[in-house]
């Protein structure tokens, strides 16, 4: 029988909760790497077992994990002792360094400060790391201040695709409420050389070679909070899905407004309809259904809590505009957390899992695609992201 | 040899237990150890000094004998009981946050 793994980022570690297939009984393993900040953690699609975690500290910066048998045991790729002394430094899995080289970078610019003057990039963290769907030594990583970083060593050394921030847009770049992120990495299983970024706040980019150019792709997003509302950069994009069985529809929940485009985001229309309010981080579509996807409403712009104190997922079988609360098995009094944009998952199982995780320390699984709801996990640290495997 | 002290997390992350015995080539400053340290133990870069700048991260402090180094130039000669072995060096966190 099939089993699901689900693996969960936090404020102060990461957990594994594992089921078989039936998804009624869960097991949570952690923390692992206690204290830290698991910004993200993800599995290679094509090595299940072949595991990297984003581990951060305000203290002691960052770290890459590695796993190579599901998350029994880690290890920082490139950080085992040296036996030379005096011989070259091995590589360090940790360094991440904007490539400001005259042949393939450029001088390392500043962007918008959150005041409109000018900052320079400054390294901070890793936001999420997406491995390569063909190649278990291959990841990207997402960065703040906004990079996108590959591996092609199993996470032993990085280097930036510096056509991304050099694209020239830099400069009208600025940070969101968390930092100047680059949160969002969708693959195209269709084109190896097509990948979908999103920053914080500068809005998506795709890149059609493989990463060395990139173009923003933001038509039709209005951000009424930036001085040019259509701009071509400047959005407040919090995640962006794609269902890998229609690679050219992209969903977008963007700061205000849940959007989809129909073109591999050349262009974006509003899909937001009934929902309660169309602020919110997360957004994942159905593993089997290309038209069903999800989000969970949010009440902004301050309080980043559920409308009314009822945690609900809405759900869309029409690819957006008309929506459905699914509460079933969810808090719908008193309940004043946040899912945050990288918190929301979906297994491959015939009978679609979709999972989320809270700030406050919840994580609710769904084997019925989101009829009814149940806590796998009901008081771990403030929640930063949850991805699911599903094993053989 | 050099006796180094190492916060709590760190210790983890090198696999390392109590001190750790560091021996190094010349002068004994902030900056010889920490280059023996971190050659020793390589996933510890990047997470005392900037990967780039190879200045200390912000919220980490240097002490030995009862005296904070902290601000002291990285090539400036460490303590005699340091350079002895008779005294660890403490890389400390700061108590911020949490």
């Amino acid at each position: 029988m099939s089993r699901v793994r689900v693996l969960v980022g936090t404020h102060k570690g990461a957990f594994l909760i594992t089921s078989d297939g039936r998804r009624q009984n869960w097991e949570i393993d952690g923390p692992h790497f206690a204290g830290w900040e698991i910004y993200h953690l993800k599995g290679s699609p094509v090595d299940p077992n072949r595991i990297y975690a984003s581990q951060t500290s305000g203290w002691f910066g960052q770290i890459i994990q590695r796993s190579s048998d599901g998350g029994k045991t880690w290890e920082t790729p490139g950080g085992g002792p040296q036996t030379a002394p005096g011989g070259m430094p091995a590589p360090a899995s940790n360094k991440f360094v904007y490539d400001t080289s005259a042949e393939t970078g450029k001088p390392l610019t500043t962007h918008q400060w959150y005041d409109g003057t000018q900052h320079p990039w400054e390294f901070k963290r890793v936001w999420h790391i997406e491995p390569s769907l063909h190649d278990p030594d291959t990841a990207y990583a997402g960065v703040e201040d906004a990079a996108l970083f590959r591996t092609t060593d199993g996470g032993t050394s990085w280097h930036e695709l510096p056509g991304l921030r050099g694209h020239g847009t830099g400069p009208k770049w600025q940070p969101g409420a968390g930092g100047m992120c680059l949160h969002t990495i969708v693959l195209d299983p269709s084109n190896p050389k097509r990948i979908f970024i999103a920053i914080s706040a500068a809005g998506a980019f795709r890149t059609d070679d493989g990463g060395t150019t990139w173009k923003p792709i933001n038509k039709g997003l209005v951000s009424n909070y930036i001085p040019d509302p259509k701009g071509e950069v400047g959005h407040c994009v919090h995640h962006v899905a794609m269902s890998p069985n229609k690679p050219g529809v992209l969903y977008m929940q963007k700061h205000w407004d849940v959007m989809r485009s129909d073109n591999a985001g050349d262009e974006w229309r509003e899909v937001s309809g009934n929902l309660p309010t169309d602020f919110g981080f997360v957004i994942d579509v159905h593993a089997h259904e290309p038209e069903t996807i999800y989000v969970v409403p949010i009440k902004s712009d301050s309080e980043h809590f559920p409308l009314e104190g009822k945690l609900r997922v809405y759900r869309s079988r029409s690819g957006g505009d008309e929506w459905e609360p699914l509460t079933k098995g969810l808090p719908q009094s008193d309940c004043y957390v946040n899912v945050l944009r990288d918190a929301m998952a979906v297994d491959t199982l015939d009978s679609c899992g979709i999972y989320f995780g809270t700030t406050g320390g919840q994580v609710y699984a769904s084997s019925d695609s989101g009829d009814s709801w149940m806590p796998i996990a009901s008081n771990l640290p403030a929640v930063l992201s949850v991805e699911a495997q599903t094993l053989p | 040899m050099i006796q180094v002290v190492l916060p709590a997390h760190l210790r983890t992350l090198a696999r390392v237990q109590s001190e750790v015995s560091i021996e190094v080539q010349g002068p004994v400053t902030i900056r010889s150890v920490l280059d023996a340290l971190e050659l020793r133990y390589p996933m510890l870069r990047g997470t005392i000094r900037d990967h780039v700048t190879l200045e200390r991260r912000p919220f980490l402090r240097f002490f030995a004998c009862q005296e904070d180094l902290s601000h002291d130039s990285p090539d400036a000669p460490l303590p005699e009981p340091v350079a002895a072995g008779q005294e660890p060096l403490m890389i400390i966190g700061a108590i911020a946050g949490g």
